[in-house]
């Protein structure tokens, strides 16, 4: 009789727990902090400094995040993860957001239960090789060894593309950037492939970065953006349009240089001014107060300033804009309106 | 007195449950029962309701679906179409490869190690105290990285044997170094090679017959048969001789240098000579000291009563102290040997394909399905330790002394 | 007879004859390296060896050494210094030590209270594995020190420590009040005494959050070797009583409890560490009720601990078995019950001998928490492998990193190793 009493009363304990998890945000209010999952380790994008600051283009995310949530763009704890331990963080609620230059696919989105909720990088997988080695192509590469970084749809990619060329390689897994880039420059393997932007942030650190080149084949689509769970909606919308404003912010050429003035007194634009929270009530909508995208953009400025501070091309990293320019601009970053 | 030995027969109260110690371990073993089950009802709900929450299910279905991904060192026909079965069957025969290797050169390197150690050589038994002691006391996950590091920058890369001049030529020209792997001659089987291999076993039963004979003469009439240079004879003869006589039925394919690697022959990956050398140098230094610590347990008497029989100090060491040491050493290097297979899943950060890579790596990450993975990958291991653990208790049983 | 001698023997010396000097071969260091190098011929051939292998070890390693930069900024600066003369890069370590130490978020101006605890580390022990040495009642200090230790590196409020350790001592002397009648009344009510302690407790440490209060910092802020020592520290010492526990519940006659136990230790041990590091990572928040969220360095020590535990019970049940049965009669035939033989008769002394073996565990257990960088957590070689070596400063720097790591875990390991020997040395003596 005990026994199914006390049973009971963990099952009925349990069930509150569950019901009061399902709700992110609340979660992220009463904790005072954001838990962001990010990567181990790739420079630009995100990497604790000497200082043990995280930096990086998808930490900034993270950051803008936390302003628009909590107001306070440090109150994010950062939890470093690898490829394999990702999923199961978000999963498992141990993280709120991964912003982890993680690729949306289908089967991610559908049958792992999450939700990407946009793209903050559009990449492509690609080659890194020796200029010496005297290739131009990837179809040149029949029987060389390649380093592949695990835990990435990029294993599966190089399969794939080496399959449909009907072409040979020896594929070497290593666990983490630094040692692959450590095997490749030893010559244990000819080519060293993984995303593009990553190969660029890679190449940087190189000591003669002009004897590697990047071959001209990107031989799949990477759009990289940061997930959340499944089902909770609320938090899902907070997350994807503080990526939009962002992104919006750019194309207004709202700054974090001016976002306090822009905010302060409430210009001629209609569409910053509802962005900015001085018009309409978006901020209600999505259950933050109204000026939360003012201080997401305060955080560390719009798409277009994060983007060159981390990986711009007045950066080590020097990644062009390419296809993560705006729309305006011949990329492919397009917000949907704020109204 | 006689109410405490013999509490009165049908008065059963519910305090004897606690103070009557016949009743009390049943009392004991229901809690226990009940707690355990308590337990693993909480947890099983949780995982149901958590799995229900995130929309998930239990499946093994993933194991038979397209893997997707490739393999670089494949003991089975594999490519990414194969399954991710088979997949976790190539990680499995990847792990026994390594773990074999490793326990094979560990137990050569341990044994040697410790006999140096007690070796009369000032000068040999410090460098192995040296060696024993720098081994054991640094986790051996940075011995893999470190001997991983130092094949990468130290060997040559294939691009070293190229050109007019090349930087690296081969060994003899049979065998290459370098920082993939080491490249040997593959055997390649020709008509008639059968019938060479054949001949080979059929030798070693020759030996094996010979050492039979001459331990049944030393037995019976007391008359020392020599066994050592006859069993080193009908070990290479016979079979080069047919193999000469048949026209050398059985070739050897060299590595050669095409494209970006060496082709032909067989390549031993860098990963696995890291992985294998780590280990088996790591573990060599423990099995050292529990082999002196074998010998050292051999009172000195029995090499003196030895002596004193007039035995020269090789067969003294062959015959008295060596058979007696096993049963001490014995134990404990089959526990190393676990140990070995154990370690061998720190695979994973050199990237060499063991079980933890495929099944517990990359199959992992690309299906999401943790919990199913991850206790496959626990069961392997459990039931190659339960194996081992079962054969050496037999022989546990076999070597006990029989006391009177 | 003597008198036959004194005739048959014409000259007797009267005087002693001064000790000769041994010849020049025989002494000395001459004959060391005789005896010791260049006894026979393959002794020669081997210290022959034996010195080429020291030489080809000693060319790389020497000039490695002394020719190494301390003083750069980067790896960069460190080849230009160094010119290719064949030096190490240890300004990597001069540049990073705090990391490689302290993990790269502990804040730096609170060094000093890890580096406190590490010290009283060392006190708190000292009574312990060398008992004959100190007196008994300085056993105090070791009871004190893990609540300091946790005020000292997590930080926060000293009242949380100090009701955790009030609750502690009050379940103690309840326990110690109520033994003599039966262990299982001393038990529970100890466990009573130390709730309800910390129940009102709560009510302080709640009102006075900021009483002498230490800045906090959260368990994942921990990092580098101090990461492993606190894993290895927490771990050795919650795994004991577990052990315990765990070796007689196997040694037990219950047929389900030892059943239990057996299964337990034997699925522990079948499995490697990484696998169960996995399953703290990856699959335990599913095994938990929705919504908590356990830290990751907490999962972690829960299950490293249950590594540990079971082979810790493994050599505790080799203490158990040692014993000789005698020690388990005498102990019935005074009358006295399971708890008190085992408390009073049993475990003492079969936990003496365990001793060199429950340090062998513990040293290895040390080790393994290298396997945390596996799964993504910023221990020393974690560190190593993720921010530092990623850093475009120090890409590149394998061995000086490395080699620092291992040196550090040499210290540490040796030093406890050696410890294991004298003690093992110092129960010998009892026994012959």
């Amino acid at each position: 009789m005990k026994k199914s009493v006390f049973l009971g009363a963990l099952t009925v304990s349990s069930l509150l727990a569950g019901a009061a998890a399902a709700a992110t945000l609340d979660d992220v209010k009463a904790r005072g902090t954001l838990n962001c999952g990010v990567v181990t380790g790739l420079a630009g994008f995100g990497a604790p400094d000497a200082n043990g600051r995280w930096e990086g283009f998808d930490v900034s995310y993270c950051r803008a995040v936390a302003a628009a949530v909590l107001g306070d763009p440090e109150a994010v704890e950062f939890i470093p993860t690898t490829g394999k331990t990702r999923f199961t963080a978000l999963a498992s609620g141990e993280i709120d957001v991964l912003a982890r230059n993680t690729t949306w696919t289908f089967s991610r989105d559908t049958d792992l239960k999450f939700d990407f909720i946009g793209v903050n990088y559009y990449d492509g997988q690609g080659f890194l090789v020796p200029k010496g080695l005297g290739v131009t192509s990837a179809k040149d590469l029949d029987g060389a060894t390649v380093c592949i970084q695990t835990g990435t749809t990029t294993e599966l990619n190089l399969a794939d593309f080496f399959r449909a060329n009907n072409i040979s390689y020896e594929p070497v897994p290593i666990e983490t950037n630094a040692e692959a880039i450590q095997q490749y420059l030893a010559g244990a393997c000819d080519t060293y492939t993984t995303d593009a932007s990553g190969l660029a942030a890679t190449r940087a650190t190189f000591e003669a970065p002009g004897d590697h080149v990047v071959l001209p084949e990107i031989i799949s689509k990477e759009p990289l953006g940061p997930l959340v769970r499944h089902g909770d909606n609320e938090w899902g919308d907070i997350a994807r349009w503080t990526l939009n404003a962002l992104i919006t912010a750019e194309e207004l050429g709202i700054t974090s240089a001016n976002v306090a003035d822009m905010a302060g007194t409430p210009g001629t634009n209609p569409e910053i001014n509802r962005l900015l929270g001085t018009e309409g009530e978006l901020g209600a909508m999505i259950g933050l107060e109204s000026d939360w995208a003012k201080n997401a953009i305060a955080a560390s400025g719009n798409y277009g300033e994060i983007f060159e501070k981390n990986i711009g091309e007045n950066t080590p990293i020097g990644i062009a804009r390419g296809l993560n320019a705006q729309w305006t601009n011949g990329g492919l970053l397009y917000a949907p309106p704020f109204r | 007195m006689s109410t405490l030995t013999d509490p009165q027969q049908g008065s059963f109260r519910l305090s004897m449950l606690l103070s009557d110690t016949r009743y009390r371990s049943y009392t004991f073993q229901f809690i226990a029962l009940v707690a355990l089950i308590v337990a693993m009802a909480f947890l099983g709900l949780n995982l149901v309701r958590n799995l229900a929450a995130q929309g998930l299910d239990i499946s093994y279905d993933f194991l038979s679906s397209a893997s997707g991904y490739d393999i670089n060192q494949r003991p089975i026909e594999y490519d990414s179409q194969s399954t991710h079965l088979r997949a976790a069957v190539v990680g499995i025969l990847n792990t026994l490869i390594v773990a074999v290797l490793a326990c094979v050169t560990a137990t050569i390197i341990g044994v040697f190690a410790g006999v140096m150690r007690l070796s009369n050589n000032w000068l040999v038994r410090k460098i192995m105290a040296v060696y024993v002691e720098a081994f054991r006391n640094v986790p051996v996950l940075i011995w893999i990285l470190i001997i991983f590091s130092i094949m990468t920058v130290s060997l040559p890369a294939p691009s070293a044997f190229r050109g007019e001049t090349p930087t690296s030529t081969m060994f003899l020209d049979t065998v290459a170094f370098t920082n993939r792997g080491v490249y040997i001659p593959a055997p390649v089987m020709g008509p008639g090679a059968w019938i060479v291999i054949l001949t080979f076993v059929a030798s070693i039963l020759g030996i094996f017959a010979l050492r039979k004979y001459a331990m049944k003469t030393l037995f019976d009439t007391g008359r020392i048969v020599p066994t050592f240079w006859p069993s080193v004879a009908l070990f290479f003869l016979p079979t080069l001789l047919v193999h000469f006589i048949l026209g050398r039925p059985i070739g050897l394919e060299y590595p050669e240098l095409r494209g970006f690697n060496f082709q032909d022959g067989i390549q031993i990956r860098g990963s696995l000579i890291a992985l294998w050398f780590a280990l088996a140098i790591y573990t060599g230094a423990f099995i050292a000291e529990n082999v002196r610590a074998g010998i050292q347990a051999i009172s000195k008497g029995q090499t003196e009563a030895a002596g004193a029989l007039g035995l020269r100090p090789n067969r003294i060491m062959s015959l008295v102290i060596l058979p007696q040491a096993l049963r001490v050493i014995i134990p404990p290097l089959v526990s190393q040997y676990l140990n070995i297979t154990k370690n061998s899943s720190l695979a994973i950060a050199v990237g060499y394909m063991d079980v933890t890579g495929t099944l517990g790596g990359i199959t992992l990450n690309q299906t999401g399905r943790a919990i199913e993975s991850v206790l496959l990958l626990m069961l392997f291991y459990l039931v190659i330790s339960l194996s081992i653990s079962t054969i050496m208790n037999i022989y546990n049983n076999s070597v006990k002394l029989k006391e009177r | 007879m003597s008198d036959m001698h004194s005739h048959s023997v014409g000259f007797v010396r009267d005087s002693v004859i001064p000790p000769a000097p041994p010849p020049a071969l025989e002494s000395g260091i001459v004959k060391w390296m005789r005896t010791n190098l260049f006894a026979g011929w393959s002794n020669t051939l081997l210290t022959l060896v034996a010195l080429y292998a020291l030489y080809l070890v000693l060319s790389v390693l020497v000039p490695w050494i002394t020719n190494g930069v301390w003083n750069a900024s980067n790896i960069r600066e460190c080849r230009e210094i160094m010119q290719g003369s064949g030096g190490g890069c240890f300004a990597v370590i001069a540049d990073r030590w705090q990391q490689l130490i302290f993990g790269f978020q502990y804040p730096e101006e609170s060094y000093w209270r890890p580096s406190l605890a590490f010290i009283l580390l060392f006190i708190a022990v000292a009574p312990l594995l060398f008992s004959k040495i100190f007196p008994r009642n300085l056993l105090i200090l070791t009871a004190v020190y893990p609540f300091l230790a946790f005020y000292l590196i997590w930080g926060g409020s000293i009242l949380i420590p100090i009701m955790a350790m009030v609750g502690f001592g009050a379940g103690y002397l309840v326990y110690s009040k109520l033994v003599t009648n039966s262990f299982a009344a001393g038990f529970f009510g100890g466990v009573a005494a130390a709730v309800v302690v910390w129940y009102l407790g709560g009510f302080i440490t709640g009102a006075m959050p900021g009483f002498l209060a230490l800045e906090p910092v959260a368990s994942r802020d921990m990092g580098g070797f101090m990461l492993n020592m606190i894993l290895g520290v927490i771990c050795v010492s919650l795994s004991l009583p577990f052990g315990i526990l765990l070796a007689l519940g196997r040694q037990s006659d219950l047929p389900v409890v030892k059943g239990i136990c057996v299964v337990f230790i034997e699925f522990v041990r079948g499995v490697p560490l990484i696998t169960l590091l996995f399953v703290a990572n990856v699959v335990l928040a599913y095994f938990l009720p929705p919504g908590t969220s356990f830290d990751l360095i907490l999962r972690v020590i829960i299950m490293i601990t249950l590594f540990a535990s079971a082979y810790i019970a493994e050599v505790i049940r080799g203490g158990l078995a040692a014993l000789p049965k005698g020690q388990y009669e005498a102990a019935n035939s005074l009358g006295l019950d399971y708890t008190q033989s085992m408390r009073l008769i049993i475990l003492p002394q079969a936990l003496k001998i365990s001793i060199p073996g429950i340090v062998n565990v513990a040293v290895g257990l040390f080790k393994d928490t290298t396997l945390v960088s596996v799964i993504s957590m910023f221990d020393i070689v974690g560190l190593i492998r993720g921010p530092i070596l990623a850093s475009t400063d120090w890409n590149g720097v394998y061995w000086e990193l490395f080699g620092f790591a291992a040196l550090l875990f040499f210290i540490v390991c040796y030093g406890i190793s050696q410890y294991s020997q004298w003690l093992e040395r110092q129960l010998a003596t009892d026994h012959r």
